[in-house]
């Protein structure tokens, strides 16, 4: 009797650390986060508070209405970054899965000469930081005259994102069995709609989450795009961070405000095509 | 339907051949079964003649014509998997329909066809659940109902049934030949498993290494194997082969035994051969061993029993081998018991020791 009394108590210890350690560790990843949100939406003077105010006093929307405000009261071209970011963003997103698409099935479908070395390749590529890269990228577009474009930024993220989608799309290809193509060609599809109407749908779950991936990378780019964009033509949101900085002073609240209208697309997005990542789907339909 | 014939059919794999110019006629409406060892090239063979393998060399012809360069979608024939290749992301209908929806044959053609084929193999209940839900018989079902949809020429079977359990197995065998009863499709079956192939085939292709090795009805590769490989691999269990000499009219065994001559064979005095006799050949004296004119009698050692119910499988060592044999109506038997057997010499084989190939005329 007493044996159990300790056992069950033991368990219940047990428990109650797991939550305690799941809650710290929560808070380590969610508290920045949370912080950026809340002084998005407090006075300036409470942010720079020494020591910090934990439990807000009042809270407003006086730094999202000077975002939107007019140049010289702390307003940014905040739709313009959106837009930029949007458009470079989607397109290199939609390119990269394309490439991606195509390399990936080829991997894991084809026998082709030198693959492995070809694969590694393109992995090796992924280890070199993307920053060291900016000084010769700026060059080269620079003599093409491709500084401060879309199309220069597509074209970078583009080649970012890539050897990830194939990486990716491979190993997801790989899992379809290739007698599902088979079966369709028996029943009367060509190549091409075998992929389409089979094996794509079967994967699908697997291109979406590297269709995520390859999104968050271009929408959160940072190094490259400081460097590769100058004006409203193309510049981004994580770059339009950067003014709200001033010689001798940083606005946090503007800052904040604008990094919470960059994180909500990315949440958004996340959350809808998180529908489409649910797995198992490609069980079944052989013996499992 | 259709009749489909291959002609000097080669398949190679860069310079290393697979299927070496093979000759196969398949009649009309026939059931035929490829079978032999894993690596034999029965697989590929199948896969060259659905369209999914490219053909080396020679000719494959379903009807009337030769589909050597057609896809697989032209050629007018329906496959069953392995592992079934079910579209996991659609219905049991979806899939059943897969084929007719790609042909853009009208909906009301394509309920109409799904229902009879579920309807033929009792998958009705289960029209509108996806693959995952299914057990593996009735995925089983889902593929065949799948081919047998849209009317093929000819069924390809590509060993079906070996990822089922062994009771499974043996009733969607039974299955399968009601199939074949029912729609009369020519159909091609490669298997591994003996059993099947004696229990479906209206004629039987054993192949080994590329090359068929014997066609003919189950009984007769049964009864009237062309060489050894043959005869140990079809039936079971798997006929005895005991080493021996031509000796002026009879066989000497490895030790010395002398065992008449059976009837009907052909050896040359001084030949190494093979002596090749069936455990339903040899019984223990006293338990059913069928009156023949031609009759040896040896005694062996037991050295391990397994009871059947309606028969106990004796092993028993000969002239230094190990055979088996079969005792009908059994008694409990005890190992190291010695038994006085009779081997039925009309119903022995001899082989070529060299060639393995068989000495009957």
């Amino acid at each position: 009797m007493d044996v159990r009394r300790q056992h069950r108590l033991r368990r219940r210890l047990l428990t109650a650390a797991h939550f305690i350690g799941l809650f710290l560790a929560m808070s380590i990843i969610c508290l920045p986060g949370l912080w950026v949100v809340l002084n998005s939406f407090r006075p300036t003077v409470e942010i720079m508070a020494k020591p910090p105010v934990w439990i807000p006093t009042e809270l407003n929307l006086d730094h999202y209405r000077a975002m939107f405000g007019g140049i010289g009261e702390g307003g940014v071209p905040v739709l313009t970054y959106f837009w930029n970011s949007l458009v470079i963003s989607l397109t290199s997103t939609v390119i990269a899965l394309l490439v991606g698409m195509a390399g990936g099935y080829a991997f894991a479908r084809y026998r082709i000469p030198g693959k492995s070395a070809i694969f590694v390749g393109l992995m090796v590529t992924r280890a070199v930081p993307g920053v060291a890269l900016s000084l010769p990228l700026f060059i080269l577009y620079g003599r093409l005259g491709i500084i401060d474009t879309h199309f220069g930024m597509i074209l970078v993220y583009v080649a970012l994102n890539v050897p990830f989608t194939i990486w990716l799309i491979d190993g997801f290809f790989r899992q379809v069995p290739k007698e599902l193509a088979e079966a369709a060609e028996i029943d009367g599809c060509t190549r091409w709609q075998a992929f389409w109407k089979v094996e794509f749908p079967v994967a699908r779950a697997g291109i979406a989450s590297a269709g995520i991936f390859a999104f968050l990378t271009s929408w959160n780019e940072y190094a490259l795009a400081s460097q590769l964009t100058r004006s409203l033509n193309s510049k981004t949101m994580p770059v339009g961070l950067m003014d709200f900085t001033s010689q001798f002073t940083l606005n946090w609240g503007g800052m904040c405000a604008l990094a919470v209208l960059m994180i909500l697309p990315a949440l958004v997005l996340t959350f809808l095509v998180q529908k489409h990542l649910i797995a198992g789907l490609t069980f079944g339909g052989v013996k499992g | 339907m259709a009749q489909v014939v291959l002609q000097d059919v080669v398949k190679n794999y860069g310079a290393l051949p697979v299927v070496h110019a093979i000759n196969l006629d398949i009649a009309h409406g026939e059931f035929v079964v490829l079978v032999g060892p894993s690596g034999c090239g029965k697989s590929t063979t199948l896969r060259m003649i659905a369209g999914l393998e490219e053909i080396s060399g020679g000719r494959v012809r379903i009807g009337d014509r030769v589909v050597n360069d057609l896809p697989p979608r032209d050629r007018n024939i329906s496959m069953v998997f392995q592992n079934y290749a079910l579209y996991p992301h659609m219905t049991v209908r979806e899939n059943l329909g897969f084929s007719l929806y790609i042909a853009k044959r009208p909906k009301a053609e394509i309920e109409r066809a799904v229902d009879q084929a579920a309807e033929i193999l009792s998958l009705t209940p289960l029209l509108d659940r996806k693959p995952g839900q299914l057990s593996g018989g009735q995925r089983q079902r889902v593929a065949m109902g799948r081919a047998i949809v849209r009317h093929p020429d000819v069924f390809l079977f590509d060993e079906p049934l070996s990822n089922l359990d062994a009771k499974l197995r043996t009733q969607m065998r039974v299955e399968i030949k009601r199939l074949h009863q029912k729609v009369g499709t020519t159909i091609i079956y490669v298997t591994h498993d003996q059993i099947e192939a004696m229990t479906l085939a209206d004629r039987i292709v054993i192949m080994r290494d590329g090359h068929i090795v014997q066609i003919g009805t189950p009984l007769e590769v049964f009864e009237r194997p062309v060489n050894a490989f043959v005869a140990t691999f079809i039936g079971s269990p798997p006929m005895n082969l005991l080493p021996a000499t031509v000796r002026s009219g009879g066989l000497r065994l490895a030790d010395g035994t002398v065992i008449p001559l059976p009837p009907g064979l052909t050896a040359r005095e001084g030949q190494a051969v093979q002596f090749g006799v069936r455990a339903d050949n040899i019984m223990p004296e006293g338990h059913s061993m069928p009156p023949t004119a031609h009759m040896a009698l040896v005694e062996m050692p037991v050295t391990l029993t397994e009871p059947l119910g309606t028969e106990t499988l004796l092993f028993a060592t000969l002239a230094g081998t190990e055979v088996q044999a079969k005792m009908l109506n059994p008694r409990p038997v005890r190992t190291g018991e010695v038994l006085r057997f009779g081997i039925a010499l009309d119903k022995c084989h001899l082989f070529d020791a060299d060639t393995g190939a068989s000495l009957r005329v």
